[in-house]
């Protein structure tokens, strides 16, 4: 497969972030590629600064009603992700946090149905620095966390206002225990279906009664009131709880019965051991390689097993994974190249980096998402989106062509500019467009379409006319093709 | 499981390209397939839905004291009479349209549908419901396998999914389902106007055409691209539709105003998927603002229209309505006015052919663990009808399809003579 000149980069630029702008490939194509993934897994050495930019010249756009509020107005909250996944100086970082996104999956209307929407996108995206009693959203905290230790962001989630809510946590009382939090810990945020009982389900629901939301307000018309995670002894359980499988590093399957006052370290006890359980290794780790490596391919038993073994040893810590993964020859065998379907967030925020954003604004693609099967802080269940295939639908795949089509179109004067170059043939300007798309590579005869379609209206003159509309056409097709879901 | 379904759907992309492959156009072959046919609207209560709060045993005196925050006064359930064994039964309050449905003869409702050692778990409980297997459910679907049956060339829209991704229910090994959301949504848009756009939309569908044996995934995505440029006019056909009554707004409403579109325009469609969610309801179910009733509510106004609207043109008779929900639930009550996953549940069936009444028998929700019409200890219902002897009904008496072989097993019950 030989193709674009920088493909290494460009993949590692897919899959660590959203793709590559040309500014992205000029900055990071200076580096070695070893720095270049140092770079995107240790950020902090990069400020967090992006959202400074909304809404400054050469930038994707937002669109403002009144007022832009992401902290408390949800589609704005969407916006503000979009344009962080579109120009982060951080991209891992934001690809991990829509990664936990999806693991973590909360939906934000059953949030509004308790609350309010203000406060529901409170729990979902506040940024501290931002809201009034410094709550911070579920989202915020998952972007805090989310390349340390999986132990910590566990914990963190477990006392998350937002999950509080979304899993019922907020009722989980010594008299009536709710099982909603304690079943999907085993079944979808640690091992999974199969290392678990049903018993298990019930036991667990006890050990996390207490485990209650606060809400308090200063006054009755205080429109941001204070949500906490507040652990209540006097619902907790006391009872021992056991388990089919190992609470305690010696092998114990028994949380002891302690004081009430005490309780909490039940939680802690029981997500300890799920975190530390191997199965929740592999399951971390094949997802990660689904994320990072291939969809298409397996992950060999050496790989799983040595990324594995770093997570059970080196305290259950993201970072290192990442990197190793990311430095991996697994990872960097072009055979692993446009093995993974683009999820919709990555599909938009690719598209406009590769396509441009001159004049066009982040609140298009919010509204085009709802048909791509991908609405950010909304999955479509606790299991998060059906990935790979599942994103494929003929109606989901309309809507990627429609997007392509607003994209384009929105685009057609700066593409035409840029196309001028290029004007003399239409073969010139269909090879500049692919090498600025970099999509998967087009075979012999889907490439003859292409070129059809540039000289099927007539005389190629390289007009700038012609270029405004068929350099718009050209990019409409190529991101909307097949080849341009993969990543 | 979310993560086995995927690892199904990926072995299984080889399988697809081939259907997708084939050609795809409307012949007349397809057209007289699809006059005079039946169609079957699925319609699935998603997150496990409460059967005790749909279909109530309001003389049962532990449904009040052991579901005390959640029970549906008896004051205030619509009567239907009683099952075979006597218990007395009656609908959620809101079921206004769906009571005058059962007292018209029209509606049915199968109690205690479940099968053995029923999943508690979502994601398992679906793909056992859609794959109509407990032993091995990642396997094609029940409807996805009636599919491949049907002769080649499979209309394009003979299945008609109203989600954002396929149901396993319906994951065929040759037929492509096409998925849309919303008929007004499902266009092509161009950058371009005029004889430029139509020419993008003819290089669009030749892009797509390419199906390389050499790259199963792209010619999967291309596959999808190619069917839905095949739906595109007849769709429009359906977006366009005026009914003479007025769909609710809900997400239900508009939903089925597609459905009786795409019946009453006769795009030939045999099976339409329609999803009400929602039904997870661990938490404030009951009372005014309850979750559960605003659910009965958007589904009696819902299909209440949908079966004026199509009975008017008489086209009630040819079409059937089946709900289902991947399990029933606990019991008793949690502290949360809510209540907790469980096992048997409900379905109901309904149209202008369906045999109404009560089918089954209703659980005595008595806690003594020896109850045999309960299970887990009496805390969940136990299942006295296998939900594969209802798709057996549907599979032989209504699409004409052969249930023992789409079901690997004989599954038909006498007594279930709903239709």
């Amino acid at each position: 497969m030989a193709y674009y000149a920088d493909a290494g980069v460009r993949h590692l630029l897919r899959r660590a972030g959203f793709g590559a702008s040309p500014d992205d490939l000029g900055y990071y194509g200076e580096l070695r590629f070893e720095d270049a993934v140092g770079l995107l897994v240790n950020f902090e050495q990069v400020e967090d600064d992006v959202d400074a930019n909304i809404g400054t010249a050469g930038h994707v756009g937002v669109t403002i009603r009144g007022s832009f509020q992401p902290n408390t107005v949800i589609n704005d909250a969407r916006q503000r992700w979009l344009f962080r996944m579109v120009h982060s100086r951080r991209p891992l970082q934001e690809k991990m946090t829509l990664f936990w996104h999806n693991h973590f999956a909360t939906a934000y209307s059953k949030l509004a149905g308790a609350y309010s929407s203000s406060d529901a996108t409170r729990m979902m995206a506040a940024k501290p620095s931002e809201d009034p009693v410094a709550m911070e959203g579920q989202v915020e905290t998952i972007r805090r966390l989310g390349v340390g230790s999986f132990r910590d962001l566990v914990i963190a989630m477990a006392k998350d206002p937002a999950m509080l809510v979304w899993l019922d946590g907020r009722f989980n009382t010594k008299t009536k225990p709710q099982e909603n939090f304690g079943r999907e810990l085993m079944e979808l945020f640690s091992m999974g279906v199969g290392f678990y009982t049903e018993s298990d389900v019930y036991a667990a629901a006890r050990v996390f009664t207490g485990w209650n939301l606060s809400r308090t307000t200063t006054s009755a018309s205080d429109s941001y009131p204070s949500f906490k995670f507040a652990y209540n002894a006097a619902q907790h359980e006391t009872a021992a709880k056991t388990f089919s499988f190992p609470i305690y590093p010696d092998g114990s399957r028994t949380i002891q019965s302690r004081s009430a006052d005490a309780g909490l370290q039940d939680g802690l006890d029981l997500i300890t051991a799920v975190v530390t359980h191997p199965e929740t290794a592999r399951r971390l780790v094949r997802r990660l390689w689904n994320t990072f490596v291939s969809e298409i391919n397996e992950p060999s038993d050496l790989f799983l097993d040595a990324v594995t073994r770093l997570y059970l040893t080196n305290g259950y810590n993201i970072r290192g994974v990442l990197d190793m993964i990311l430095r991996s020859p697994e990872f960097c065998d072009e055979r692993q190249h446009f093995t993974k379907y683009s999820w919709p967030a990555e599909f938009i925020a690719r598209a406009i980096k590769e396509v441009g954003f001159a004049g066009f604004s982040v609140d298009t693609a919010v509204s085009q998402m709802i048909n791509m099967g991908q609405v950010l802080f909304e999955p479509p269940d606790v299991a998060g989106w059906e990935q790979g295939p599942g994103w494929i639908s003929t109606g989901g795949m309309l809507a990627r062509m429609n997007f392509a089509a607003t994209l384009a179109k929105s685009q057609a004067a700066p593409l035409a500019a840029w196309a001028r170059p290029y004007s003399r043939a239409a073969d010139s300007v269909l090879s500049a467009t692919i090498d600025r798309l970099s999509p998967s590579p087009f075979g012999n005869a889907a490439y003859d379409d292409l070129r059809s379609y540039l000289l099927a209206s007539g005389a190629w003159t390289g007009s700038d006319a012609q270029l405004k509309t068929k350099v718009a056409g050209l990019v409409h097709l190529i991101v909307g093709s097949g080849e341009y879901v993969f990543v | 499981m979310a993560v086995s379904r995927r690892e199904f759907i990926r072995n299984g992309v080889g399988a697809f390209t081939i259907g997708l492959a084939a050609p795809a156009f409307l012949t007349d072959l397809a057209r007289a397939q699809s006059v005079s046919s039946r169609s079957l609207v699925v319609l699935y209560f998603g997150g496990g839905n409460d059967a005790l709060s749909t279909l109530i045993p309001y003389t049962d005196p532990y449904y009040y004291s052991r579901r005390a925050s959640i029970a549906v006064p008896s004051s205030d359930v619509l009567q239907i009479g009683s099952d075979s064994n006597r218990v007395a039964l009656g609908l959620h309050t809101k079921l206004t349209g769906l009571r005058d449905l059962y007292n018209q003869g029209r509606l049915a409702l199968i109690q205690r549908t479940g099968y053995e050692n029923s999943s508690r778990s979502h994601f398992t409980g679906q793909d056992i419901w859609g794959s109509a297997n407990p032993i091995n459910p990642q396997t094609l679907g029940w409807l996805g396998r009636y599919l491949d049956t049907l002769p080649a060339p499979v209309n394009p829209l003979v299945a008609w999914d109203a989600l954002r991704d396929i149901p396993r229910a319906l994951i065929s090994a040759n037929v492509s389902v096409p998925a849309i959301l919303s008929a007004a949504s499902y266009t092509y848009a161009s950058p371009n106007a005029g004889t430029e756009a139509t020419l993008e939309r003819t290089f669009a569908q030749r892009l797509s055409s390419h199906v390389p044996v050499d790259r199963p995934h792209l010619a999967y995505v291309n596959g999808n691209i190619d069917a839905a440029m095949n739906t595109l006019d007849k769709v429009a056909l359906v977006a366009a539709y005026k009914p003479t009554i007025t769909y609710p707004t809900t997400g239900l409403g508009q939903t089925l105003l597609n459905v009786a579109g795409a019946i009453s325009k006769g795009v030939g469609t045999k099976v339409f998927w329609v999803q009400l969610g929602g039904f997870d309801t661990h938490a404030s179910q009951a009372g005014t603002n309850g979750s559960y009733p605003k659910l009965m509510t958007e589904l009696n106004d819902a299909v209440s229209v949908f079966y004026a609207d199509l009975k008017a043109q008489g086209l009630m008779d040819s079409t059937m309505l089946v709900t289902f929900s991947e399990f029933g639930r606990r019991v008793y009550d949690n502290g949360s006015v809510g209540c907790d996953h469980g096992a048997a549940g409900v379905m109901m069936a309904l149209g202008g052919a369906v045999r109404g009444g009560l089918y089954g028998t209703a659980a005595s929700l008595n806690p003594d663990p020896q109850n045999p019409t309960l299970e887990n200890n009496g805390g969940d219902v136990r299942y006295d009808t296998d939900f594969r002897s209802v798709y057996a009904r549907i599979l032989d008496q209504w699409l004409g399809a052969n249930s023992v072989a789409l079901l690997g097993g004989d599954f038909r019950k006498p007594s279930l003579t709903f239709i």
